[in-house]
Parts: C-alpha cells; structure tokens; sequence
C-alpha cells in the first residue's frame, strides 16, 4: 500500500488553516466533479480530493494523518505501525457515511470502513437491505440486439472481524433491446441483503455505451459520418453503409452538399417508435499529386469558369 | 460466493417501466427523504399525485435525483444552487448532443 500525500492532492503545504482545506477542495471539486467536468480522468481525480478533503476537514483526523504524515512522503510504502490509532477517538465514528464511494486502501487502513449497517439511509426504520448502483459499459450492438451478459461486480463486504473485504460478484443480465445510453436496469431483490425477514435491496446498472469509432448515438437516433468524393455528391450515387446492425445500401442524391443528412427511417436503436439512423455526408477531395491528376484539376477550373466560392466575399 | 450462476436475473428499464414513490425514491437514492423534499420544492423533480404520501415519480427521476444529491452533498451546496446547476447543466447536454448530431466532436 502507498503512503498518499492527500496534502499534495489538494495542492496545500502541510501547515495551512483549516478553512483553506475547505477552499481549495471546493475548487478543485467544481473543477473535476464526474456530474459537470469532462475532463478525461475527472471521476479518479475527483475521488482523490474527495477523499483528501474527508481525511482532512476534520481536525481530529487531520492531527491524526499528520501524525503518520511525518514520517512518509507521497508514493513511499506504507505499513501502519501496529495499534497506532489506538491514541485517537474519532467522535464522529469511522469515516463519513454521507459519502457513497469507495476509499482507497490507505484511507481504510487509517480510518476504517463504514460499518455495513451505517451506510444506508436510515429513514423508514426496519432493515430491509440497501439499494446498490453500479455502472455497466456495453456496446452498441449489444444495444441494437439485445441479450446475455455476464456481469462482475466488485462488492465491499465486512466480515466478522470488522473487516472489509472485496467480494467477486457475478450476474448473468438480459440487456434489454433498445435499451439507450444512461438509462438503468432494475434489479430486484439483487442489492444489499435485510437484516433478519426484511427484504433484500435492489441492484440498479446504469448503462453508458462504450465510444465507438464510427457511430455517435443521440438518444434512439444513431449518426455516422459518410465521406463521399465530389462527383459523387454531384452526380449521386449508391453506397453500401455499415450500420451496427449489417448493411444497408443508400442512395446519395445527386446535388449533394457536404452536411447533408441521409435518413435511414427506423434503423436507429430499436423501440417503439425506433430511432433513425443518419449518415452526415463529407466530402473529400482528392490530392492533386501528379501530373495527371492536376490536369484534371485544371479541366474542372476550365469547366466550372463561373463558379465563384467566394462570391460574397469580394468586393 | 464463488460458483458462478448462471441463471438470468430478471430486470427492467426503470425510466420506462418504473415509478417510484417518495420512499422509494429514497432508498434509491440512498438519502433520506428530507433533501428529497427540498428538491421538489425547488422544482427540480415534478411528482404527480396531490400529496407527499401519494407522491408519483417518473423512473427517469432517478437519474436527476441522484445527480442532484451528488452535486448538493459533493459540492455543498443548497437546494437552490443545485436546481440552477443541473438546470445549465440540461442545457448543455442538449448543445452537447446537438454538437454529437453534427459531428462537431
């Protein structure tokens, strides 16, 4: 396990007020939380300062880690020396419930686990088990057919000893045809167990589509780009498209202009209604890299002698 | 724990096929009902249904609840605050899939 420097994390030297720990958490917070930040790692990032600020808000944990802190830098092996909490009281109890995300090892080993039973919400009283969420990536296609999928979880569980665990979990899930990027699959009873004859939870996956070289889904509707070569948006032609469902033959009408939207009714995600599938027409010119291929250039020049690309531009 | 089982779990879509009521939408969310409260006072979930205990929640409510408790409780903010940013943050979603339909990427 690495000693984690979580001063570092939140860019603040070692001896600084409590209240600037609040200050540049909230900063760095606004910058990388995963709900408004598209930076690429934003959600790791974001952990981390979570988790510095949690070990650090607090003054009796700060003086704790401090403790630990002089004696490592960021990144060294860490081995807690045995009982070297046992001079600390934490009066809030082992970490912050409120938070629902996983610390890294070096937290728990400083601060402990959240007792299994303290996590939920408390609520409506008896102890049916807690509801679960976990993200699941499938492809496209999975989307577009539908069907099996074997899913692992990664479950946090404390034993007898008050020890926390991870658990192996696996779920063979019917991916619903149609389903669509964000939405969540209810799993019920599939969650944290109740206590006694209570109920057990429910397991919800939320569903996001791995990026896809060529295809870009907005809701139902799905788009890809559809290079063409300029005689062929001028005169028209057929092409054969990849859909991520096999292909369909399309017709470029002639006349065509770069941006140009070819529907494919229905061939979208499946649902009622389903969605469209769009191919957004580009055109590419060909290099003019010989001798040949400039006079063909040339000829068009000659051809097109009234056609001015940048008419309103000139005086 | 370790044998894997192979029987299908049976599920649903909940935007499409569930609704939740408050306590529902509660244990869901993993909070306790009073937050929950404050955001449909701040108009940023819409239940049908005359009052609290006849509370109907659309399932695509689960989404923005629990985008709106990470928000509140991530970047401490109130109720207020929060309905403002996921109100931006609506907008640029619908910029950002206009963008994706133009392959402005």
């Amino acid at each position: 396990m690495e000693f984690k420097d979580y001063y570092a994390v939140l860019g603040l030297e070692r001896t600084v007020a409590q209240d600037e720990i609040k200050r540049a958490y909230r900063k760095l917070a606004r910058k990388y939380h995963p709900d408004v930040s598209k930076e690429p790692d934003a959600e790791a990032r974001f952990k981390e300062v979570a988790e510095a600020y949690e070990a650090l808000k607090d003054v009796e944990k700060r003086a704790a880690y401090d403790d630990v802190a002089n004696r490592y830098q960021h990144g060294q092996e860490f081995r807690p020396p045995p009982g070297w909490d046992s001079g600390f009281e934490f009066s809030g109890g082992g970490s912050d419930e409120s938070v629902d995300f996983n610390r890294s090892d070096f937290f728990e080993s400083l601060f402990g686990h959240p007792t299994a039973g303290a996590r939920g919400p408390r609520a409506w009283g008896q102890r049916a088990g807690g509801d679960h969420h976990a993200k699941v990536l499938i492809d496209l296609q999975d989307a577009y057919r539908g069907g099996r999928r074997s899913i692992s979880l990664r479950v946090p569980r404390i034993d007898a000893n008050g020890q926390a665990t991870i658990e192996e979990r696996h779920l063979e899930v019917s991916i619903p045809k149609g389903i669509r990027d964000g939405q969540h699959l209810r799993l019920a009873g599939q969650g944290g167990p109740g206590q006694g004859d209570a109920p057990a939870g429910d397991l919800y996956l939320e569903i996001a589509f791995a990026p896809h070289p060529v295809f870009r889904v907005d809701g139902r509707d799905v788009y890809l780009d559809l290079p063409v070569a300029p005689w062929e948006a001028a005169l028209g032609t057929g092409v054969t498209v990849q859909t991520p469902d096999g292909s369909v033959q399309l017709t470029v009408p002639p006349g065509s202009s770069p941006g140009r939207q070819l529907r494919l009714k229905g061939r979208g995600l499946p649902g009622v209604p389903p969605g469209d599938l769009y191919a957004v027409l580009s055109i590419r010119l060909p290099p003019a890299d010989t001798p040949a291929t400039q006079d063909a250039y040339r000829r068009m020049a000659e051809a097109f002698g009234d056609f001015h690309p940048r008419g309103r531009l000139e005086a | 724990m370790n044998t894997i089982d192979r029987t299908v779990t049976p599920c649903v879509i909940v935007e499409e096929e569930v609704q939740f009521t408050l306590v529902e939408l509660s244990r869901a969310c993993r909070i306790e009902v009073e937050p929950l409260l404050e955001l449909v006072m701040e108009g940023v979930l819409t239940p049908s249904g005359e009052d609290a205990e006849h509370w109907h929640f659309g399932g695509a409510t689960l989404r923005r609840a629990r985008r709106a408790v990470r928000l509140t409780r991530d970047l401490e903010l109130n109720a207020a605050s929060t309905a403002l940013v996921l109100d931006l943050l609506d907008e640029i979603d619908a910029l950002r899939s206009r963008l994706r339909r133009l392959g402005g990427d």
